[in-house]
């Protein structure tokens, strides 16, 4: 038990005292994002959730009133697309092996099950909700750069699985879990000759068929279940059923064509969808505006190789696609379409970095907050409890002194769950470290 | 502003104002030779004659000392696709080409300057059955649906020989893939073929049983869909195009066996290099040969194939069509067809419908493009010089009466893009050494304020 408990101190050691009475935040600038922008207001938060917000708060006489002067009050930043808090190696996907070697000690590889149930890199039923680990190291990292939440995936494989909003509380597997499952991650990995699919067009047609798969699991499903006697029974399919609680699919989808491909491939699916990439986006935003097709634009924005051959002559279509990749999100802002953002691997404290460019490139900085808050919940269908400052909603809040996309401005504390969080010292590396505050009280 | 002038600028080419090409040696394939002008309105031709009445308003291309031909037809191409085998299985007829088109490719610019005007994509080579063919028109600068040749009858791509069965061999062929795939023989090919359609049968008995139920008002759910099964049972019932790559005239035959046995028409064998020595069975079946003018001995199977074979194939009735199967040799065409003359003697005009009416009526296009005659898309290649000529180059390209090539543009056009790739490449240079200097300022802030975030 001891060590158990131990971890469990190290983990939740950035937690303030969370009082079962209110906490007051007062005397700060609150970009509510759903509303408008408040100049001295306070945000009244009681039992992890957000009381009230305005600029003349009567505050109950249990509030422990923390002085937010010279403070920026914003919703907890999301990441759109992750893997923290998931295990660094997910689970392998189910590609079928060999299970006995070939007679005559010849290690030659069994050919793959091509039949209508091969469900090649496949693991649709996987949830990270259930993958999630507490400990792991870049939630600290992730929540000390101003993230309370994550939207996080199993990332191997065509179907890699289902993903989970997260908060970055750092504590109990099931008090993270915000919402589960939130989409299904698919990507377009192959294998080259070795095993179907092993192409681009290759695994859009699997795709295709496992929508199509799972359309008539619903159909013979339910004709079995109105008359099971004398009734050939269905086969029970998890890579279907995955794919059926999934409320929308996440499709690849970084430059132009492929932007214009897989908005045609979710209609024809007639599936919700969510676009990821997006670099492209400046090319064709009235488009994806038009759609109506979600789009999480990775902030990894492109970079010239860096072991690339200096004599090497690089075409005007790459020069152009690094030059204009960050005005992706100015460009959908102007044509009215839904985005928002992701780390996509740049570490978290140079996020908001990845993010002034955008804007230097003429996104609004209202819309750049919102694309890390609001859009994010609003896409995950998650927009009733997180994303905005508006009483009800869960709270997590992000406090900065100064601004949040200047480069000198610091992050003071975050709130998640209405749980108070100090930002790891910079220098420090990753990890449990000793806390200024007592652990949450929570339950 | 300057998006609207450049906008008014392409604008008469794309409405209805007339365009005429005036003065020009107008090759129409299929109604002579002769000196005059064509008229073109709305993407079609109107009219082509030694005299036309120019209407008031055209836009007029001089094309005096020039020559006018039907955009080239390319039947066996593999740019534009952002993948092109899936090899992994030995029927991939899940798969398909318009999934993949990709409009940014710049062979497609590159064919453009080459005179072609419109290509049927193909699946590879690594498969008994293939994935789908897409025709697309050389529409450079639209989207994949505006590459896309409406109207086009389906396509499928078969193979036969050494690709096919290299790809099932361990260490050997493509990708040297180390799974063992069957076929690993020419028997195995045949085998494949036949079980294929053996399912696809069943399959559509499947659908058909399904109708009936449905027609006599009794319970039944719907079939499970199968897109592997459902293009074979397009082939079946004659609704999709089968192109055939091929080499040897014994797999040849076999592959005309199975058609016959399985009560479907081969649209084309696809290389066909030993064509010429079954000319007469190609031509009783009344299926088109697309094939090389000159390419041989790049394989074994490759060892017989002659020069002549066009030529003897065309003069034994079959319809023939030269291909490129390569993005530079689509590029010269009109060379390739030129060589039908010196092997074989071909006329002008029939060198010419190897690359124009002949894929077009392969690819079951030939109400649409291939010739120059009133009604037809406005798809034509102008030359400086004859095109059956060595020195011939392209000077326009029109698709649908929109310019998509000109020689002199592009030439003009260099030097700002050349600018524009200067400037980018300078802009990301001088990024790169403020970036250098920054992180010393950085450093001496920190001193300032420690714990600072970056």
């Amino acid at each position: 038990m001891k060590p158990l408990i131990a971890i469990l101190l190290a983990a939740a050691s950035f937690a303030y005292a969370q009082t079962n009475g209110a906490i007051a935040l007062r005397g700060a600038r609150i970009v509510t994002v759903s509303g408008a922008v408040l100049d001295n207001g306070t945000v009244l938060l009681r039992n992890g959730l957000i009381e009230a917000v305005g600029t003349n708060l009567d505050l109950p006489k249990d509030a422990w009133v923390i002085d937010s002067h010279g403070c920026t009050i914003y919703p907890g930043l999301i990441d759109a697309l992750s893997t923290v808090g998931l295990p660094e190696t997910p689970a392998a996907s189910r590609r079928e092996t060999p299970a006995t070697p070939r007679p005559g000690g010849q290690d030659l590889p069994v050919p793959v099950e091509q039949g209508p149930e091969f469900r090649p890199f496949t693991t649709t039923w996987v949830r990270a909700a259930d993958l999630l680990d507490p400990t792991e190291h870049r939630i600290e990292t992730t929540r000390s750069a101003g993230f309370t939440s994550v939207v996080a995936f199993p990332s191997t494989g065509i179907f890699a699985g289902e993903g989970a909003f997260l908060n970055l509380s750092g504590e109990k597997q099931g008090r993270m879990v915000v919402a589960s499952p939130v989409g299904q991650y698919v990507t377009f990995a192959t294998h080259g000759f070795g095993t179907y699919p092993g192409s681009l067009m290759g695994a859009i047609a699997y795709v295709r068929q496992l929508s199509l798969d799972a359309d008539y699991y619903q159909v013979a499903l339910r004709a079995y279940q109105s008359h099971p006697a004398g009734q050939k029974r269905p086969n029970y399919d998890r890579a279907v059923e995955g794919l059926l609680e999934s409320p929308r699919l996440l499709l690849p989808a970084d430059d132009a064509k492929q932007i214009d491909r897989m908005i045609r491939f979710a209609a024809e699916l007639k599936r919700p969808a969510v676009l990821y990439g997006g670099h492209q986006a400046y090319q064709i935003a009235d488009l994806v505006a038009k759609s109506s097709t979600p789009l999480l634009i990775n902030l990894k924005w492109p970079e010239k190789p860096k072991d690339a051959d200096p004599d090497a002559e690089e075409t005007l279509r790459t020069l152009e696609l690094r030059d204009r990749a960050p005005s992706s999100p100015a460009a959908l802002e102007k044509a009215g379409a839904h985005f928002a953002f992701y780390s996509g691997g740049t570490p978290a404290q140079d996020v908001r970095k990845a993010v002034k460019r955008a804007i230097d490139a003429g996104l609004s900085e209202s819309a750049a907050v919102r694309a890390l808050t609001l859009s994010a919940a609003e896409i995950y269908g998650v927009a009733d409890r997180v994303g905005s400052i508006q009483p009800g909603k869960i709270a997590n809040l992000l406090i900065v002194k100064g601004d949040l996309f200047d480069e000198k401005s610091k992050i003071q504390y975050i709130f998640i769950d209405g749980v108070k969080y100090e930002p790891a010292p910079e220098a420090a590396p990753s990890g449990a470290r000793s806390g200024r505050g007592t652990p949450g009280g929570e339950e | 502003m300057k998006r609207c002038a450049l906008l008014l600028l392409a604008l008469p080419l794309l409405g209805s104002q007339a365009i005429v090409i005036r003065d020009a040696t107008v090759l129409t394939v299929t109604k002579g030779t002769f000196r005059g002008s064509i008229l073109i309105r709305d993407g079609k031709i109107v009219e082509a004659g030694e005299k036309i009445l120019v209407p008031e308003g055209a836009r007029i291309i001089e094309a005096a000392g020039e020559y006018v031909m039907p955009g080239i037809i390319d039947c066996h191409s593999h740019i534009a696709a952002d993948s092109i085998n899936e090899g992994a299985v030995a029927v991939s007829s899940m798969v398909g080409i318009e999934d993949v088109l990709n409009p940014d490719d710049p062979d497609i610019y590159r064919a453009l300057a080459g005179g072609v005007t419109t290509a049927s994509i193909l699946h590879g080579s690594a498969n008994p059955i293939g994935g789908k063919c897409q025709v697309i028109k050389m529409r450079w600068g639209k989207d994949a649906q505006g590459l896309i040749f409406q109207g086009a009858p389906p396509g499928i791509k078969f193979a036969l020989g050494e690709n096919v069965k290299r790809s099932g061999s361990p260490g050997g062929g493509f990708g040297a893939s180390p799974g063992l795939r069957y076929p690993a023989s020419r028997m195995g090919v045949e085998d494949v073929i036949r079980e294929a359609l053996t399912e696809a049968r069943a399959y559509q008995q499947e659908w058909r049983d399904y109708q009936a139920k449905v027609d006599r008002h009794e319970a039944a759910i719907p079939p499970r869909r199968d897109l592997k099964l459902e293009p074979l049972v397009e082939v079946l019932e004659g609704k999709r195009y089968v192109h055939a790559h091929c080499y040897r005239a014994d797999e040849i035959l076999m592959l005309l066996r199975v058609s016959d046995d399985f009560g479907f028409e081969i649209r084309t064998l696809q290389h066909v290099l030993e064509g010429y020595k079954v000319a007469k069975e190609i031509a009783a079946h009344g299926v088109g040969a697309s094939t090389f003018s000159d390419w041989w001995a790049y394989k074994a199977e490759a060892y017989d194939a002659i020069p002549y074979n066009a030529a003897i194939l065309v003069r034994k009735g079959v319809l023939v069509s030269l291909n490129s199967d390569d993005a530079e040799l689509m590029r010269h065409l009109n060379t390739e067809a030129a060589k039908a003359m010196k092997y074989g003697g071909l006329s002008e005009t029939e060198a010419l419908s190897l690359i124009t009416i002949n894929p077009a009526k392969q690819l079951g296009i030939d109400q649409r493009v291939g010739s120059i005659e009133p009604g037809k898309d406005a798809d034509l290649t102008i030359y400086d010089k004859h095109p059956l000529s060595n020195y011939a180059k392209v000077e326009k390209v029109l698709i649908d009466g929109e310019l998509y090539f000109d020689r002199e543009k592009d030439i003009e056009e260099r030097p700002a893009r050349e600018a524009r790739k200067k400037a980018l490449i300078d802009k990301e240079k001088s990024q790169e050494k403020k970036d250098r200097k920054k992180p010393e300022t950085a450093d001496e802030k920190k001193g300032e304020e420690p714990g600072g975030l970056e």
